[in-house]
């Protein structure tokens, strides 16, 4: 039976895991290769690395980041942030990445998309949209770009049906409106989204519950959840929100 | 020796790090001579059929991979890889593979909106020839896809399925050749286990 994915994200920076504390078992929980680890024997799906390097090296520093990690884990790993041009998506997979997330760069210039699939295959080109709900009644959302700083003005389903047929091999869909808020993902979205690609959709941003898992996977129609803070801080474990999940219905892997 | 065979497509290093990870001696071979030399064969890959067959043929990989096989030499491809194994795929055109294993390659057709295309995440596997490569993997255990197109055939060869709306063919068997659609090396220790099971083979 196929099954929904749970998915950790880890914020890397310069080579370490930001946010991560209060790890049972872990010894350094700055470490990727060991928090990935961690996360492989709770059952995650899939690992999203997201790379909030500003510096130059950036892109060296995570691809030994990806090599080590996919030296001990062997579940699927996929890194965004800062990818820029076919040379970065070559070395972050030549790294031992599976799927790199391309966001801002696709934005300027969406051809990217189309380049990154024929060399590399779909199923390496994840697209990542950040959308915001348009304000005073106006229906629709907007993709925006540095993390929710600069309104693009394109419209998030269009944008998301554009990079689908563009050759992306999945949507990775954060809403920043609920990001961070923990009140739940925003199902409007995820489920206008999913219900007019053909492609996966991951839902992102807003997880605080086991509910909220629920309704992204159920009403939400994601076919991934993907939650972050949650996770690094043991306000649940992954094995807990699939056990719920398990119980209500919805095929995980467990 | 384990060689995994590069013809300049897709991302080998997950197979590699997995069978140096289960301690297997291993080789990444672009070359017709380099093959002669390993006792066991993957062919892996990510992209597309067409752009793949093109580049074995080009690199003289193809005659390599056949005089191997004949020798009796263990062969697996793995995803693209096991796709190409087959007679012939409808993947943006019409292409002829290594014909080594009767069957086609036809897109996924979804059921339903339920079912994604491509098929990606982890789903379970109905095991139909347990030996050798399902040695203690257990009934329903669970693997990685990520794929657009699958397997058909109508001989005795089909090693495993899983639901996609319809009992997908995915993984295939004959004499010393086997294929996988799943991702092994991606599959956690159950495909740990499936690619210590075939490097274990004589």
């Amino acid at each position: 039976m196929h099954t929904k994915r749970i998915i950790p994200c880890l914020d890397v920076n310069n080579g370490r895991v930001v946010k991560g504390v209060n790890f049972v078992n872990i010894r350094d929980a700055g470490d990727p290769v060991e928090i990935a680890a961690f996360y492989n024997k709770e059952m995650a799906d899939e690992l999203v690395f997201l790379d909030i390097t500003a510096s130059y090296d950036a892109r060296k520093i995570m691809a030994d980041v990806v090599s080590r990690t996919a030296d001990q884990v062997f579940i699927p790993l996929t890194v965004g942030g800062g990818i820029r041009t076919i040379e970065d998506f070559r070395m972050i997979l030549k790294a031992g990445a599976d799927k790199v997330s391309i966001n801002s760069a696709a934005l300027a210039n969406p051809t990217f998309i189309d380049d990154a699939a024929s060399r590399f295959g779909s199923s390496t080109v994840v697209v990542a949209i950040d959308a915001k709900r348009r304000v005073n009644h106006v229906p629709g959302y907007d993709v925006y770009l540095n993390g929710g700083r600069v309104n693009t003005g394109k419209d998030a389903l269009e944008w998301a049906v554009e990079a689908s047929r563009r050759g992306a091999g999945e949507l990775l869909v954060t809403c920043m409106d609920t990001d961070g808020v923990k009140q739940g993902y925003d199902i409007e979205l995820t489920s206008q989204i999913a219900s007019s690609v053909e492609i996966p959709v991951i839902a992102s941003g807003g997880a605080g519950a086991f509910e909220h898992f629920h309704d992204a996977l159920t009403t939400g129609k994601a076919d991934a959840a993907l939650a972050a803070s949650l996770f690094h801080y043991r306000d649940m474990s992954i094995k807990d929100v699939k056990q719920y999940l398990k119980e209500r219905g919805v095929a995980v892997r467990l | 020796m384990i060689g995994i065979i590069d013809y300049g497509m897709g991302n080998l290093r997950s197979v590699e790090k997995a069978l140096q990870f289960l301690s297997f001696e291993v080789k990444v071979i672009k070359t017709p001579e380099e093959a002669q030399w390993c006792e066991k064969l993957i062919l892996p890959g990510v992209g597309a059929f067409g752009d793949a067959i093109a580049a074995i043929r080009e690199a003289g990989l193809d005659n390599a991979i056949y005089e191997a096989v004949g020798r009796g030499v263990p062969f697996l491809g793995i995803c693209l890889g096991m796709q190409l194994m087959f007679d012939l795929s409808q993947e943006n055109g019409l292409f002829e593979g290594l014909k080594l294993l009767p069957g086609r390659i036809v897109r996924i057709k979804a059921a339903s909106h339920e079912y994604k295309i491509p098929h990606m995440g982890w789903n379970s596997l109905d095991i139909l020839k347990q030996a050798p490569l399902f040695d203690n993997v257990p009934q329903g255990a669970y693997v990685y896809f990520d794929h657009a197109y699958h397997l058909k055939t109508n001989e005795d060869i089909v090693s495993a399925c899983s639901e996609y709306g319809i009992a997908m063919q995915v993984a295939a068997q004959r004499g010393n050749l086997y294929g996988l659609q799943f991702h092994p090396e991606k599959s956690g220790e159950i495909g740990l286990r499936i690619l210590a099971n075939f490097g274990g083979l004589s």
